[in-house]
């Protein structure tokens, strides 16, 4: 489904990316852990077509369709949804109003035609109890004055209205209290399917307690420096990413938090 | 006989003198020499430069350089079809059509007119000196420091007077239609329009400018409205002149105890726009709620000058004024709270926000309070910014391409003007306007 090769990303002269290697298919979960800085979040967004980063070398595949060339309005038609570590807020736009645009925009994409509105709200309906949300949200604003866990919620949500083929989460779970966690948990759980891949960015390994995962891999530094199954995520978690040059600040935020 | 081209004071003068002759209520002494003295003081004032505190941050060197003639030999004749045009889907009030600064009766709308309310042209009320004319025309504008004030009295010949009785309320809006034709020359026109609200009434007025072509005038309006005590009057105006026109307009109210005015400006169209809305809060516990939209791109100027004035202790004011420019446009917010010695307990609040869509455009918005009482609460804040990218990308990562999601966003920008706006019809008419505009990646049919 995804298959990334050598991939070279700059920011402003700065090179985050440099020469990683990915390739998911359908129905596979992936986990990817690292420390600060390791480069975890510039891959998400890069995978959701962000502008202000550089590809200076490299290939993205998706579905067989280059990635690269997509503006990412084409990519989220195309199947690719990215939940953000940090959602936007946006005043003046409800949530309903939004999403109705977004499915019909992707639905006009396939060549569907747009949903009745009777059917997109009981389709909205039911998936909002799955993420055990009120229903008032949907008349509110995107996001504003939300807290943190609503946020993560929401974006959990729309994955779920959208139903992409490739979910990338960007650290979905950082911030959330125990509660929170087990209901976005059991959101993405629930869009499990041998048709639809999951990439789940983390830093932290207790996410991958409530979303079992079946490869792990470690991105040291712009580069995947280690892959295996499940049990990888529970050795970084004891040991740290010292293995791999990198301090114990993993641990101290770890505890911090 | 021709009329007078008229640019330098002198000719304006020549002009007047040409124009008193048979204009409404020429042989109304009283009428006849307020209209001699504001010629003169004019001629004393002449047009504002940017060296004047009030203008300096807009240049109408180009209407001080135009020669303008009356608008008698312009088009007159529009046909219902083309009225039907600005007349929004689904209203259904009063409707007042004014051409070329003339009123035209054949195109109202005075169908089951209320008990309580008297609507009509100004230039009959003149003609037949009036007593409501008499005692509040000219009462309010204060033409003595304002040069298109006083040109605007000067030359003033028709408009629309609104007279609501005692206790009325009205239940549909009034809609004055001014449209412009223009000629091959320049043209002027001086709407005047007089609302009178007696104690405990309610009313919804909307005032609107349009062109039927591109040609260059000069709208330069004045609207007195005197609200009685406890009355709730609800202004509007929705100014889309040519791209080549100028307006300048002067919205000036008095307010009497516990009244409660609103005032809605929606600034579109035109080459050099300049919307002065100026409250006095006379009464105690009088409130005033005071919005703007302002669109403006290629190189349209549109500047907005506040003067609310606290005149009486406990009144509430609130301006909200919300700025999109784009292209070379330029924008102007001037906010002037004066809080009077007796005017304790004075709540007012500013805010303006500024939304800049090109390297280019540039506003200037500069909040003004002078307080002369103690006791007061007044705070004032502005903020220039752009569409906000993550915002952007958010939308677009959902599906949406890159223009909804820019028209999404100004949409949302601008909701909070049009909210305001109580007559559905106009809201939706606007919103349509707007809205369309947004989704073509444009802000004015101008720019195409």
């Amino acid at each position: 489904m995804l298959e990334i090769k050598d991939l070279h990303v700059k920011v402003e002269d700065k090179e985050i990316l440099k020469g990683l290697n990915l390739r998911i298919n359908r129905g596979e979960v992936h986990s990817i852990m690292g420390p600060n800085g390791s480069g975890k979040s510039t891959l998400a967004q890069v995978l959701a077509g962000r502008e202000t980063y550089e590809i200076t070398e490299g290939e993205i595949m998706f579905e067989g369709k280059n990635l690269i060339d997509m503006s990412p309005n084409e990519r989220a038609c195309e199947g690719i949804f990215m939940a953000f570590q940090y959602p936007v807020e946006i005043p003046g736009v409800s949530n309903t109003y939004f999403l109705r645009e977004a499915v019909n925009a992707v639905r006009k994409y396939r060549g569907l035609e747009p949903f009745k509105h009777v059917e997109f709200v009981k389709m909205v309906k039911s998936k909002i109890k799955l993420l055990e949300m009120d229903d008032d949200l949907l008349q509110r604003s995107i996001n504003e004055g939300f807290s943190g866990g609503e946020k993560k919620r929401n974006e959990i949500f729309q994955m779920a209205v959208l139903e992409p083929k490739l979910c990338i989460l960007d650290e979905t779970d950082s911030g959330l209290d125990i509660d929170a966690l087990k209901v976005v948990s059991k959101g993405v759980n629930s869009m499990r399917s041998p048709e639809r891949a999951l990439l789940v960015i983390t830093h932290y390994q207790r996410l991958l307690n409530y979303i079992v995962t079946d490869y792990v891999h470690v991105l040291v530094d712009g580069q995947i420096v280690k892959s295996g199954g499940k049990e990888l995520a529970l050795e970084l978690e004891d040991k740290g990413y010292s293995s791999w040059g990198q301090s114990e600040e993993h641990n101290v935020t770890a505890a911090n938090t | 006989m021709e009329p007078v081209k008229m640019q330098d004071t002198n000719s304006y003068l020549e002009g007047s003198s040409q124009f008193e002759k048979d204009a409404p209520g020429s042989d109304v002494s009283w009428l006849k020499s307020l209209r001699r003295d504001a010629i003169s003081r004019f001629c004393e004032l002449g047009f504002p430069t940017v060296r004047d505190e009030d203008w300096r941050f807009t240049n109408i060197a180009p209407i001080a350089r135009t020669s303008f003639q009356l608008s008698h030999n312009g088009q007159s004749s529009i046909t219902h079809k083309e009225v039907e045009t600005f007349t929004p889907q689904g209203f259904s009030g009063i409707q007042l059509v004014f051409v070329n600064g003339r009123y035209h009766h054949e195109l109202a709308s005075l169908n089951s007119l209320p008990k309580g309310l008297k609507v009509g042209s100004l230039a009959r009320a003149l003609n037949e000196d009036d007593d409501l004319i008499g005692d509040h025309l000219s009462r309010y504008a204060d033409y003595q420091k304002d040069a298109f004030l006083s040109l605007n009295t000067a030359f003033m010949e028709d408009g629309a007077i609104v007279y609501i009785e005692k206790g009325v309320v009205l239940e549909e809006p009034i809609h004055l239609l001014y449209i412009t034709t223009g000629a091959d020359s320049p043209t002027i026109t001086n709407p005047r329009n007089l609302i009178l609200a007696g104690d405990n009434s309610q009313a919804t007025i909307l005032e609107h400018y349009v062109s039927l072509n591109d040609n260059v005038y000069l709208s330069n309006v004045v609207t007195e409205a005197a609200v009685g005590s406890n009355s709730v009057l609800n202004h509007c105006m929705i100014e889309r002149e040519s791209k080549r026109a100028f307006n300048i307009s002067t919205l000036r109210v008095q307010q009497g105890r516990s009244s409660n005015v609103t005032s809605n400006s929606v600034l579109l169209g035109g080459a050099i726009v300049r919307n002065n809305v100026h409250p006095v809060l006379a009464g105690e516990g009088s409130e005033c709620y005071i919005n703007g939209l302002f669109m403006s791109t290629g190189r349209q100027h549109m500047d907005n000058y506040m003067k609310v004035e606290h005149a009486s202790p406990h009144c509430d004011s609130r301006q909200l004024y919300k700025g999109v420019l784009d292209g070379r446009s330029r924008g102007v917010f001037h906010g002037r709270i004066i809080v009077h010695k007796d005017a304790q307990k004075t709540d007012a609040k500013q805010t303006n926000r500024n939304l800049l869509l090109s390297d280019e455009a540039k506003i200037d918005t500069k909040p003004q309070l002078e307080i002369y009482a103690d006791d007061v609460k007044c705070t004032h804040g502005a903020t220039i910014g752009q569409l906000d990218e993550n915002a952007i990308f958010y939308l677009r990562s959902r599906g949406m391409d890159l223009n909804s999601a820019r028209s999404l966003l100004l949409t949302a920008f601008t909701s909070e003007i049009m909210e305001r706006i109580k007559v559905l019809p106009f809201r939706n008419y606007l919103e349509n306007l707007i809205g369309d505009w947004f989704l073509r990646g444009k802000l004015l049919q101008g720019t195409e």
